[in-house]
């Protein structure tokens, strides 16, 4: 058993070549005082703080996508946002899926966005919302005009924007504008007992000093339910937040379950890493959200926050992608996303940061980790010191230093889709 | 068992949440069969024993006490599931002789 340990893994050969080679970055250590931590953010003109300045081509319908990818290849240092979804929704599904556009393209992680749309009504619709923030923003319909004509216009309004946000100056802003949300990703034992917690313990910390935070994954609290239960902030909020949880079981999983899941969850991945039960996933799940803070709300998917600074509850998927969309869509701007078999997902406007404490996960993939808490599990690490690590790379992060999923290209942007549209 | 506190830094082989738990996690690469495990409580740093019968792949868990058909798995303190085939101490515990209780 002598050689099951590997360590100093060099930065070719996988391990988490940043945060073992930069070791005078780490030692600046700006977690040491939490309340006077501070990072250089651009602050928008609704007041709220991005850590990235990305000037965004948002597809209203599956229609669109070719138009904003050819803008978005005319001009440099603006992103499109393709997705599969936006014709023929209705009800609850077309409302999440306008607060969803609408929510990326107001994030303050985004400073201008060109909405194009098949026609002008719906089109309207998302800049109208998006104008709220008093960001720019204009939208373009495609009929009558044609895709060139039309990415002929928005490509001049992308270029004007760009130039324009590309000059906006980053300016110091407490940690306190922090929005950070979580959700795990192909977790197994090893984040019930290291990456989870150390987000938990992040959240300890930070969220007593007035930061937004956020959870969520409904199906995979299933097991935990009395647990989570227990953390709302008053017995109003826990009962609104058992009647998402239990709507979910009755409505979704009952009425469309063929076995008993087993297939679906725990994931293979999961199992792999040697997670057998959802009950045993959620209970690791539930970690992230700490010991000491409670949840002041429970959230409608991409509902942005209205309680004030505090921990939140999202009714979200599971599935990682539609998860931190939502998310993002809510407002957050910074994601901590722990994972035992690694997980390799980002986001186009949140940076996603990754932690695992899985030492095989390190040695294989490590290119995809942002922070490396294997020594939790070797004892060698406490989670306090865990969770300074990640608070560390969070405002590293929210500096400019990009992630591991956004150095990779990792941009998965996945609408929720509730049912089959008419 | 027998359990001390965990004061000389060994790394351990595995990990328990709860001194409640009866199920333990393998959080080293290459845990073989036949292996005299040392285990750390986490939640209180008490140490164990255990002796691995089956190889333990990383994450897996192993038995910290005789099952039955029909027990209850304990992992964070909490239930986790229910034992679907006989496990001895030491042995795998898994989807072949574990299930959940739920759905």
């Amino acid at each position: 058993m002598a050689d099951v340990l590997p360590q100093g893994q060099s930065p070719f050969v996988g391990g988490a070549p940043d945060q073992h080679y930069t070791p005078q970055i780490f030692s600046k250590r700006a977690s040491a005082d939490f309340a006077k931590a501070t990072f250089m953010g651009w602050r928008r003109e609704n007041g709220r703080v991005g850590v990235r300045n990305h000037v965004v081509l948002l597809p209203l319908d599956d229609l669109s996508n070719a138009a904003c990818e050819a803008v978005a290849n005319n001009i440099k240092g603006v992103m499109a946002l393709p997705h599969a979804y936006g014709r023929l929704q209705f009800g609850e599904d077309l409302e999440i899926h306008f607060r969803t556009l609408i929510g990326i393209g107001s994030n303050p992680n985004v400073a201008a966005v060109v909405v194009i749309g098949i026609e002008e009504q719906w089109t309207k619709r998302v800049v109208d919302g998006i104008a709220k923030t008093g960001k720019p923003v204009v939208g373009f319909g495609i009929e009558q005009h044609g895709d060139i004509a039309t990415i002929a216009k928005a490509s001049y309004v992308a270029k004007k924007y760009v130039q324009w946000a590309t000059e906006l100056p980053r300016e110091e802003c407490p940690i306190t504008d922090l929005w950070i949300s979580t959700k795990c990703g192909e977790s197994d034992t090893t984040t019930g007992l290291s990456s989870c917690p150390t987000v938990g313990n992040m959240y300890d910390k930070l969220i007593p000093h007035g930061i937004y935070g956020v959870f969520g994954e409904t199906s995979e609290i299933t097991g935990a339910e009395h647990l989570c239960k227990e953390r709302a902030a008053s017995p109003e909020v826990a009962e609104k937040w058992y009647k998402i949880w239990k709507a979910y079981q009755d409505d979704v999983i009952e009425a469309h379950k063929t076995d008993d899941l087993s297939d679906s969850q725990p994931t293979k991945g999961n199992i792999e890493g040697g997670l057998t039960t959802i009950e045993e996933k959620a209970l690791g799940n539930l970690e992230k959200i700490g010991h000491e803070c409670r949840y002041i709300d429970a959230l409608q998917p991409a509902e942005a926050p209205a309680k004030g600074p505090g921990l939140y509850f999202m009714d979200t998927s599971s599935a990682a992608a539609e998860c931190v969309t939502l998310m993002a869509a809510a407002g957050y701007v910074v994601h901590t996303f722990p994972t035992g078999q690694g997980n390799v997902i980002g986001n186009p406007i949140v940076p996603v940061i990754k932690i695992t404490g899985n030492p095989r996960t390190v040695r294989t993939m490590g290119e995809h980790v942002d922070v490396d808490v294997t020594g939790v599990l070797r004892r060698e690490m406490t989670i306090p010191e865990a969770g300074d690590a990640l608070i560390d790379m969070i405002i590293r992060t929210a500096n400019g230093r990009l992630t591991a999923a956004e150095a990779l290209g990792h941009r998965e942007f996945v609408m929720t889709k509730l049912y089959r549209s008419a | 068992m027998s359990s001390t506190k965990n004061g000389d830094g060994r790394i351990p082989h595995v990990l328990a949440h709860s001194p409640k738990d009866n199920v333990a996690v393998a959080v080293i690469e290459g845990l073989k069969a036949d292996t005299d495990a040392f285990g750390v409580v986490t939640e209180n740093n008490e140490s164990f024993g255990v002796f691995a019968k089956n190889d333990i792949p990383i994450g897996h868990k192993v038995a910290l006490t005789d099952f039955k058909a029909g027990d209850t798995v304990i992992k964070y303190g909490q239930d986790v599931g229910r034992i679907v085939a006989d496990i001895a101490k030491g042995e795998h515990v898994h989807t072949h002789n574990m299930k959940t209780k739920r759905w």
